[in-house]
């Protein structure tokens, strides 16, 4: 599954819309590339809905410096988005983390096509036998309506 | 005195509504002669909030500044566009737009509708007077845009500076002909549960509205992107922000609606879902329109900046959509529906359609709505931002479109899933052979990103072998072919044109987002750098003087394989206001553009320089465009139009 995800978003994944300064960027590309893709998952907390790869707040400088220190300090990429998380909270990342808080939120959309999919077959096949016929029960004129 | 006016319109138009909607709910059913006086009474209410509109752009195309509106969003040294388009650049202003809408859609029903059954033209203009009544009166009571100022200010404040262009004079327009449009999709449905009545001739006088609203909702979000794309300067074109998201849960639901209701007007099934989705589309419409207005959406952290006004528009919004499902439910199980169908058949694709579109609605509400809720009731905090809408949105709209082209394809009632998936052969290798082509000529190490390629060579390529298809290319011969092609009905081409519309959107999102360059730098005057085939130059900085701005523009020169070309990106300071924006420079080079952006200066005397080349990206609009100009060509299809003299007839047997 984590691959097919993984391909989805990067199809459909937002432009990393930068104001990123050339004064902030490491030297390492693979580093900066690093702090980049960090970046674009954290949420500049003053602004609307920006993540701190996109914002030209001060706030949102503050944080990509922080982001770099900590990579340049040798930390993994999951070590730099706790630290922030341990500073400001849940709400500096853009993309939820699976808790039993956030669960409705990650299941919904998944169990409502589940459920769709689900009732459509049932319909159908109720009705496999009915497409020949010339009439219905009323039963199956039911199920037809809640289509 | 012109403003007293308008104001006093405003309030008759009200009114007038108010007695149309009581007149119409009470009596549908006791006077044939009552729909008449709707008909006049809907014209009368579009006359009126035209003259209260009209003085409010007066006003301010006038500078007058004794009408607070103006003071508070104009500015005396604005050129005249924008001065035009101040009057709805602001919330009050924005209102009355969208009820002069609504007054519009409800007078085009009015003379449009003659040939409608007397009982459903009243119930459905008696829906659109109530929600002129309702939204003008909260208009009136909790955001009046009439009120004045005394002593009159010899200088207005100015229009929010990001708002000063193009965009505001065609965005909002477009965008609230999409989500009022809706309304009578919206009054249609009540008046059918109301009556009772409802069979493929309602869908057919529906599906026009419907089509009308969808294509300028198709329009005006992709401005929207385009605007905001330019115009906030880092080339983003979609945020998912819940501003977007609210315009966007209407388009996925309206998507839907269009798609049912061709169920419903072939096949006369579908016809409870087809209701259940036209309350629903208009629903996210006023949810859009007005959730942000109601302050909550816009910040998790600063609800309702006026409390009142948020109240009532909750109220409203409660009122409107909880009546609106009430009734649904104490109706809809009345309705009988018709129109057997296999589950491997037209109706069965189009049902897939709905199921998937609707679960995509359903995915951006939660994602938009879920972290005010949680808030609300557990006082946690948490953002839903890009990256989770990315990944849910990406992983249902997907399979959608690997199923999309097969939908054309299937007959009515019963289709055969092996014979379609032949003819449909020839598309899936050419999808195939352009992605690997575009990889193995562009180094395919890019990851997944071929796979979303494919997918939208496949969804392009397939609405073009339906065409190729039906005329029966490569069955016949090249004459007779050409001959059946020119002979299909519109809709056939306005189906494949939407679909191929998607397609070039997905190949735009693909490419512009896996094969974007960057290039994020200080340059000295003088200096070059390069980005791909590229070559920018900065010649120097020159300081100019616009109308109401001061800027700094910066003098490029690009030189590639495109010829040599000057760019001019520019930072401005607004004089009114003092507020910096960046005006980004764009070429564009066949469907890809070259975006520049001039930063700061840096102490060494240089600039910070921000530039994209963004490949293919045009599509992304280009493609909404397609399908949206689908849309109206479908409109004019022969069909359509000719369908009234059996409206009558329909009518007739329908009075008995």
């Amino acid at each position: 599954m984590r691959p097919l995800l993984a391909l989805l978003m990067l199809v459909w994944l937002a432009l990393p819309a930068v104001a990123v300064n050339p004064d902030e960027m490491l030297s390492d590309p693979a580093l900066e590339a690093r702090a980049r893709a960090i970046s674009e998952g954290l949420r500049c907390l003053v602004c609307q809905n920006q993540s701190i790869d996109d914002s030209d707040a001060d706030l949102a400088h503050e944080l990509r410096v922080i982001v770099r220190e900590r990579l340049t300090a040798g930390d993994t990429d999951a070590e730099v988005t706790q630290y922030l998380v341990d500073r400001y909270g849940e709400f500096v990342l853009l993309k939820p983390v699976l808790a039993p808080h956030t669960v409705i939120l990650w299941v919904a959309a998944p169990a409502i096509l589940i459920i769709g999919g689900i009732v459509l077959v049932i319909v159908a096949r109720r009705r496999r036998g009915v497409v020949t016929e010339a009439a219905l029960t009323a039963d199956e004129q039911k199920a037809l309506d809640e289509l | 005195m012109s403003i007293e006016l308008g104001h006093f319109a405003l309030i008759l138009a009200v009114a007038i509504a108010a007695v149309s909607a009581v007149a119409g709910l009470a009596g549908w059913n006791r006077s044939e002669r009552i729909a008449l006086l709707m008909r006049q009474g809907a014209i009368l209410q579009f006359l009126l909030v035209a003259a209260a509109f009209g003085a409010l752009i007066q006003a301010f195309v006038t500078s007058d500044f004794s009408l607070k509106l103006a003071y508070e969003h104009s500015h005396s040294l604005q050129p005249l566009l924008f001065k035009i388009t101040s009057v709805w650049g602001n919330h009050e202003g924005s209102m009355v737009l969208w009820i002069m809408i609504l007054v519009l859609m409800g007078a085009a029903v009015s003379v449009f509708g003659r040939n409608l059954p007397r009982q459903l033209l009243t119930l459905v203009l008696a829906m659109q007077s109530l929600l002129v009544a309702a939204f003008g009166g909260f208009t009136l009571f909790t955001s009046n845009p009439f009120l004045r100022l005394s002593p009159a200010p010899i200088e207005g404040q100015e229009l929010n500076p990001i708002l000063q262009d193009i965009g505001l004079a065609i965005h909002p327009p477009l965008l609230y002909t999409g989500y009022v449009g809706f309304s009578v999709c919206f009054s249609f449905a009540i008046a059918a549960l109301i009556s009772g009545r409802i069979d493929a001739a309602w869908a057919r006088w529906v599906r026009p509205w419907t089509l009308l609203s969808w294509c300028f909702l198709t329009l005006g979000i992709a401005m929207g992107s385009y605007w905001a794309y330019y115009e906030l300067g880092w080339g983003g074109w979609w945020f998912w922000d819940p501003v977007e998201n609210a315009s966007f849960m209407p388009w996925l639901a309206g998507t839907a609606l269009l798609h049912s209701a061709l169920v419903m007007e072939k096949r006369n099934a579908l016809k409870i879902w087809t209701i259940f989705l036209a309350i629903i589309t208009f629903s996210l419409s006023l949810l859009g329109t007005f959730m942000v207005r109601s302050g909550i959406l816009t910040s998790v952290h600063s609800f309702a900046s006026d409390p009142t006004r948020g109240l009532v528009i909750l109220v409203l919004l409660a009122l409107f959509i909880g009546g609106a499902f009430a009734l649904f439910a104490f109706r809809a199980p009345a309705l009988r529906a018709g129109g057997l169908f296999a589950p491997i058949s037209r109706e069965g694709a189009l049902i897939l359609n709905n199921l998937f579109l609707a679960t995509a609605a359903a995915a951006v509400l939660t994602g938009t709505l879920y972290p005010l809720l949680l808030e609300a009731t557990t006082g946690k905090t948490i953002s839903v931002g890009a990256p989770f809408f990315s990944l849910t949105f990406g992983a249902i709209m997907a399979p959608l479109l690997v199923v999309l082209p097969f939908g054309p394809f299937m007959a009515w009632k019963r289709g055969d899933l092996i014979a379609v998936t032949q003819r449909l052969a020839g598309a899936a290798g050419a999808a195939v052979f352009a992605a690997v082509l575009i990889v193995a000529l562009t180094g395919g190490s890019i990851s997944l990103a071929p796979l979303g390629l494919l997918l939208g060579f496949w969804v392009a390529f397939g609405a073009i072998a339906e065409l190729v298809d039906r005329a029966g290319f490569g069955r016949m011969g090249i004459g007779q072919s050409v001959r059946r092609l020119v002979g299909l009905p519109r809709t056939s081409f306005s189906t494949a044109l939407a679909h191929f519309g998607v397609g070039m959107s997905v190949i735009g999102i693909v490419a512009a987002t896996a094969w974007q360059a960057e290039l994020v730098t200080t340059m000295q005057p003088g200096e070059s750098q390069t980005i791909g085939d590229h070559m920018v130059t900065l010649n120097g900085v020159d300081n100019l003087q616009g109308e109401n701005f001061a800027a700094e523009t910066g003098r490029f020169t690009v030189a590639g394989s495109g010829g040599t070309r000057q760019m001019m990106p520019e930072r401005r300071v607004y004089e009114a206001s003092g507020m910096p924006t960046t005006e980004a420079a764009i070429e564009t080079y066949g469907f890809s553009q070259l975006y520049l952006q001039l930063g700061e200066a840096s102490a060494d005397g240089g600039r910070v320089v921000r530039v994209w080349y963004k490949p293919y990206v045009t599509l992304i609009w280009l493609g909404a465009v397609a399908m949206a100009l689908a849309g109206f060509l479908s409109l004019t299809d022969r069909r359509l139009r000719v369908g009234a003299p059996r409206r009558v007839t329909a009518q007739a047997a329908a009075a008995e």
